[in-house]
């Protein structure tokens, strides 16, 4: 459902021409859970910026569920990145002096459905992510780990088929990045298509598929061996409390 | 997503930085403020000139005697001796749009009464001037046709004389003197006031039968002057036109020739003094709008600090799918409910500033409701106008960049 076809992006960077992609062609298929891997200056951000339809491919096909985007105009950009891919990243990006429910209720203000309606979702996106006892708390009162949930709670409240995560346990310790990945590991169970950026390999391996990128090139596209559970996982870390 | 909806979230990003916002108000505050406040000012002064050359008859039209250059010289106005008391019958004859009219003549006058004197304008007349300039007694009455037929010494006088001769006196029966000729007081004319349109105290004057003036002080036989009444406002123009032709027949004027009179319309002067008034309306509430514009100005620079410190929410409202257009109107909504409630708060001061100076200076001050509207819709178009560039400059953010932004 998501197919990359020779894929090339470039940009220009003052006088200098920037070749971020150079062919790049995946296929990924609903319910994957797929980790990408790789350097800085690898092209992995120019990846997942047009697997997010924030970019075009300069060259190159992108389909999204058949869809080819690059063909879109701005406008219906926006619905697809509203209706069908929700968005986690590294820094939450939540808004300050907004409630978690506010935070979560943010992609149904854009998307054609009623204030109740949106709240209802909010609510239950919350409690998947295990927060409904903080639904009136603002992101100042959470803890990194509470404040990523709230930041997947709002991916998810438009229940859209893809979630692309950029390094999403990147300012997280180690025990609260194992228990977003088991929270991953639920969602991705239940049918969602996950796309992961990360440099940690123990983060890569609770993934299902890995793919590293070197150069603007795909290095290695391989399945994750001796997956382990994330919710196994856990029981083996210290808690904070220790 | 509704109005409402987006009206509240635009409160709401007001209310987080509610020092910045209130300040960037007051811009438009003191901006809708004065130009309510000069309006009203300038509206007000519109007001009482109207009135007071309602108060002196709109429908008056004042013929005077012309000048006479003798030897190169001017002579000025009232010096020729043309204008005579069978012109101001045959404009009553023969000019269907007068009413009516009084003769009269000029001179100044020296009025002495027991300790004190005073030099004021003294006019011979009929009675019917007091009719024609619709100007009633505050005591006593004026003088008869009989005082005029017998050139009695009788006075009609002023507020101003009467204040500077008499005081505390009652005038009325009083004898004073002027120049040196004793006449009895008949009665105090009601003040009329400062008239804008004359620019002069209209009160300082003496009014005595024409007969005794011309007989017992100037010994001119001729008139200075004749008051006629149009029968309506409308008609004074008419009016107007009928006498001037009239008198040129009657004074044997050639074609070509300059008129030995001229003949003034009231509602001319009234047409000029309002014209003046919306003039003066405009270039006060042109000065207040500079301010109005200063604020808006105000409005655009905390927008654009605004659109810079949240560059990563709208990078992340860009990323979770807002298009461009919401982003746009997200921010400007913000900066119309800033400029509107500057607005709706201007006015308040506005209004309260027109009472203060209504009370303390004691200038006539009105409001239009229409003014009030006008001020609503300036300053949403203010928010509009100055809210537009950084909203659009706020749409137009590359996601990528946004999100990445520290």
């Amino acid at each position: 459902m998501i197919q990359v076809q020779e894929v090339h992006k470039y940009y220009e960077l003052g006088e200098t021409r920037v070749h971020a992609l150079r062919g790049v062609s995946v296929s990924i298929a609903r319910g994957e859970f797929v980790t990408i891997m790789g350097s800085s200056g690898s092209g992995k951000s120019t990846f997942m910026n047009i697997l997010g339809c924030l970019d075009k491919p300069s060259v190159g096909r992108y389909l999204l569920e058949g869809v080819e985007v690059s063909k879109l105009t701005k406008k219906d950009l926006a619905t697809i990145r509203n209706h069908k891919i929700g968005f986690v990243f590294q820094g939450f990006n939540l808004l300050s002096r907004t409630t978690a429910l506010e935070n979560v209720e943010l992609p149904t203000l854009y998307a054609r459905i009623s204030k109740s309606e949106g709240e209802k979702r909010s609510r239950e996106a919350l409690a998947l992510v295990g927060l409904s006892d903080r639904v009136a708390h603002f992101p100042s009162q959470l803890s990194g780990g509470q404040q990523q949930r709230v930041a997947i709670a709002r991916a998810l409240v438009n229940r859209p088929s893809t979630l692309l995560a950029d390094e999403p346990t990147g300012n997280l310790d180690s025990r609260t990045s194992v228990e977003i990945m088991d929270i991953f590991q639920n969602l991705n169970d239940e049918g969602l298509t996950i796309v992961l950026v990360t440099h940690e390999p123990d983060i890569a391996k609770f993934a299902k598929r890995s793919i590293q990128f070197r150069d603007g090139k795909i290095r290695r596209d391989e399945p994750v061996q001796n997956r382990p559970q994330a919710s196994e996982v856990i029981k083996t870390l210290p808690t904070l409390e220790d | 997503m509704d109005l409402l909806a987006i009206i509240r979230i635009a409160m709401r990003a007001l209310s987080r930085n509610k020092m910045r916002s209130v300040l960037t108000m007051l811009g438009i505050i003191i901006g809708v403020g004065a130009v309510i406040a000069m309006l009203g000012v300038g509206q007000g002064a519109r007001q009482t000139m109207q009135e007071q050359i309602q108060a002196m008859g709109s429908n008056l039209l004042f013929v005077g005697a012309g000048t006479v250059t003798r030897g190169g010289m001017h002579m000025g106005w009232g010096s020729t001796k043309s204008l005579v008391y069978d012109d101001m019958l045959a404009i009553l004859r023969e000019c269907p749009a007068a009413h009516a009219a009084a003769p009269g003549s000029s001179s100044n006058g020296q009025v002495v009464f027991g300790n004190d004197n005073w030099a004021t304008r003294l006019n011979g007349t009929e009675p019917q001037y007091f009719e024609v300039r619709n100007w009633p007694f505050q005591e006593g009455s004026g003088f008869t046709q009989d005082d005029v037929t017998m050139s009695a010494n009788v006075a009609a006088i002023g507020e101003t004389v009467r204040k500077n001769l008499f005081g505390a006196t009652d005038p009325v029966g009083q004898t004073l003197r002027i120049n040196n000729l004793p006449f009895r007081v008949t009665g105090v004319l009601s003040p009329k006031g400062t008239s804008a349109a004359m620019s002069d105290d209209q009160d300082d004057i003496i009014l005595i039968p024409l007969t005794t003036l011309q007989k017992k002080v100037t010994g001119q036989p001729w008139l200075r002057w004749i008051m006629v009444s149009a029968v309506s406002r409308e008609a004074s123009y008419a009016a107007q036109k009928q006498i001037a032709s009239l008198l040129r027949d009657r004074h044997h004027i050639r074609p070509g020739a300059e008129d030995d009179f001229f003949v003034r319309n009231l509602a001319d002067m009234a047409d000029v003094a309002d014209e003046a008034g919306r003039v003066m309306t405009l270039l006060l509430a042109s000065i207040a709008s500079v301010s109005l514009v200063v604020g808006g100005i105000g409005i655009m620079n905390i927008m654009l600090v605004s659109v810079t410190e949240r560059t990563r929410e709208i990078g992340l409202r860009i990323a979770i799918g807002a298009t461009e257009g919401n982003v746009q109107q997200q921010f400007l909504t913000e900066a119309v409910v800033l400029s509107l409630i500057g607005g709706v708060a201007g006015i308040l001061f506005g209004l309260t500033a027109s009472y203060v100076i209504t009370q303390t200076l004691g200038w006539p001050v009105l409001v239009s409701p229409i003014v009030i509207g006008i001020a609503v819709l300036f300053s949403m178009a203010v928010g509009v106008f100055f809210g537009f560039y950084p909203a659009r400059k706020a749409a137009q953010l590359d996601p990528i960049e946004a999100l990445r932004y520290e």
